[in-house]
């Protein structure tokens, strides 16, 4: 059982998970955020591989991504810091990021190298179920690495149930037809849909993300499904105190918890 | 040898499907819909009134009588610059719009480089009477002003892409971002043979009516319907994809692709993507693109907007890897120099992506008195500021 299996299988409420994009703002900077991040009381990670058209996001995610690129951050620059990770982190930790990087640095070494640095799971917006399935699920499930994919409004309960299936650490709900960053109101329409996906009783945990952006927005997630993933509105608080980013984690953290 | 996309969507090892989850449902349903609608009979008699009554097809093959002396081949232009809005890309703009309305939708969105496709897509908004906006990056915005006042004339709006290198992957970026944001009431009309299945191959089959013609022109004009050479320009490649398409299996016929080497293949400054690019994904399909070792996309360079995209469709991608196509590069300055030539000898301002493939005329060294068409894409009004700047003796 990885990481993200026996925290859902202790924990099954308020789960935060944070994004961050690495080597954003500085190089460096992802270890001493996932410290904070853990000492914080954060249940998971998600760590963004840099791209430069990251097609799905918006602008605060564009310029994290462009950020790190011009920083130096790489595939191998990440592994080279992540390496020894385990020995200070303990909460369950994800990759997240576009499929070109990962096909460049070549598919196979990208999963052993993650599971060597201990990464629980991978999310891979643009890999399709189906390739997922026919050339890559015995690989992730050799190295008990959980895959990850998103659900949308728009996707069929067929669909989800489908995606439930291939799954085994939890699924992406991703709250509105949006970019990351965009405004979301968490009105009737989401409602209906965080109801719709939990009453589909599904195998898999569920996380909200996309436009959850403080407490209100947190709750109202965690309140329909296991909890919620924040990105955009953490990567604009640390832009905006570069100079103090292990205490700015913990403010930010707090006033979500 | 299939150079056709196979049932799953690719060409050999290129093309697929490469979309976050928010695009799924619409290309989902357009994978298993498109070939019924635009197969349809209704479909097809209001597409091809419009294309005869509107866009003015067939355009002509022209026998270029000064530009075959000069080279010793009997050299055909296809007359794509004498369509309705001076390019190719509203063969394209007609097929997409029809459709977008069989699909119930109201709103159009596009990129564009050159401002060809955003100019083409506009004006069949005008013309279906539907909301329309337009991507283009910030640089294009400004070389191609003329197109942009164009696009706003005919109704459009024109919402710069300030990300990346600001041109055309750019503003490819922006409308997928904003389809993702619009599923429901929009139809994403992309403007080349790139992007995720099946819009690689519906473009390309709306393009397909190029090819077409010329097989009937040439047994008019020459008594044979098959050319030895087919030459055209590659951006994405629906022009080329176009004129290729139903000779795809015809292996006598030699078809050339002509890609933009801006300052020189190797200067840094260029679009000449089967020689620097590598296989990878971008734009929802699997192809060929400029990118460094990581797989970050490398900003390319044309002088002309058209061209200056670093990838090719994925049709492209494996004729390229066939053998079935050959590919050459031409730079801007062997661009510019063929412009004049056309002009000159022909009396025909050709667009500058046009003038890509005119400019390797002097090289495909074939036999004399064969017979090679060119595909003249497009007409040289939009490129007249560049041109003014450029030819300083004007
Ligand atoms: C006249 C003309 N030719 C060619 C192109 C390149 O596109 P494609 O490779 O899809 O034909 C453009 C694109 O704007 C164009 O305007």
């Amino acid at each position: 059982m990885n990481r993200i299996q026996k925290l859902f299988q202790k924990k099954k409420d308020n789960i935060l998970s944070i994004f961050i994009t690495a080597g954003f703002p500085n190089i460096d900077s992802l270890p001493t955020i996932l410290e904070a991040l853990e000492e914080s009381g954060v249940d998971m990670v998600e760590i963004g591989i840099p791209f430069s058209d990251p097609t799905a996001d918006g602008p605060a995610i564009q310029y994290s991504n462009n950020v790190a690129i011009h920083n130096g951050m790489t595939l191998p620059h990440l592994f080279a810091q992540l390496k020894d990770i385990r020995k200070k982190i303990s909460i369950p930790l994800v990759l997240m990021g576009y499929l070109n990087p990962p096909m460049q640095y070549g598919f196979d070494k990208f999963i052993d190298d993650a599971v060597a640095c201990g990464i629980d799971g991978i999310i891979l917006p643009d890999l399709p179920l189906d390739e997922y399935v026919i050339s890559y699920q015995e690989k992730f499930n050799k190295n008990g690495l959980s895959n990850i994919f998103l659900i949308t409004p728009q996707t069929s309960d067929l669909r989800i149930q489908t995606i439930d299936k291939e799954s085994n650490g939890f699924i992406y709900v991703v709250s509105t037809n949006t970019i990351t960053g965009g405004k979301v109101d968490f009105e009737d329409t989401q409602k209906e849909y965080f109801s719709r996906v939990k009453n589909l009783q599904l195998n898999n945990p569920a996380l909200v993300g996309f436009g959850i952006r403080d407490k209100a927005t947190f709750d109202i997630a965690a309140k329909y499904l296991n909890g919620a993933i924040i990105g955009t509105a953490f990567i604009k608080h640390i832009e905006a105190h570069p100079t103090r980013i292990k205490d700015a984690v913990k403010e930010f953290i707090e006033a979500i918890r | 040898m299939e150079y056709q996309v196979d049932k799953r969507g690719f060409y050999g090892p290129y093309g697929g499907a490469y979309i976050p989850e928010m695009l799924h449902q619409n290309i989902e349903y357009l994978q298993q819909n498109y070939l019924d609608i635009i197969n349809s009979e209704d479909f097809i008699n209001e597409m091809n009134a419009l294309l005869k009554d509107y866009v003015g097809r067939p355009t002509p093959l022209y026998f270029a009588k000064r530009l075959s002396q000069k080279y010793g081949y009997k050299i055909y232009l296809k007359r794509e610059d004498l369509c309705h809005t001076g390019a190719h890309k509203v063969n394209n703009t007609i097929g997409q719009i029809l459709l977008a309305k069989r699909l119930g939708k109201t709103r159009i969105i596009a990129e564009t480089g050159a401002g060809q496709h955003g100019v083409a897509t506009a004006t069949v908004c005008a013309l279906m009477d539907m909301k329309c906006i337009v991507y283009m990056g910030e640089v294009d915005i400004e070389r191609q002003a003329p197109n942009v006042k164009r696009m706003r004339m005919l109704g459009a709006e024109v919402r710069p892409a300030t990300s990346g290198s600001k041109t055309l992957k750019d503003a490819t970026n922006e409308a997928m971002r904003d389809w993702i944001g619009n599923p429901n009431d929009t139809h994403y009309i992309i403007g080349s043979v790139v992007g995720p299945h099946p819009f690689p191959d519906m473009v390309a089959r709306f393009q397909s009516i190029i090819s077409e013609e010329i097989r009937w022109q040439l047994k008019e004009k020459e008594g044979k319907e098959l050319p030895d050479y087919v030459m055209a320009c590659v951006g994405g490649g629906s022009n080329a994809a176009g004129a290729f398409y139903h000779f795809l299996d015809e292996q006598t016929v030699k078809l050339i692709a002509v890609e933009a080497a801006g300052h020189g293949i190797h200067s840094g400054m260029s679009a000449a993507t089967t020689i620097l690019g590598k296989p990878g994904v971008l734009h929802g399909s699997k192809t060929l693109f400029m990118q460094t070792t990581d797989g970050q996309v490398v900003e390319p360079h044309s002088i002309s907007a058209g061209l200056d995209y670093p990838g090719i469709g994925p049709i492209h991608a494996w004729l390229f890897e066939s053998g079935r196509a050959q590919f050459m590069s031409a730079t801007d300055d062997e661009a510019l120099e063929a412009v004049m030539e056309l002009s000159r000898l022909e009396g025909i301002i050709p667009a500058l992506e046009s003038a890509h493939a005119l400019a390797k005329l002097k090289e495909i060294n074939a036999p004399a008195d064969s017979i090679v068409v060119v595909n003249l894409s497009g007409r040289g009004d939009k490129d007249l500021d560049t041109y003014i700047r450029e030819f300083k003796n004007l």
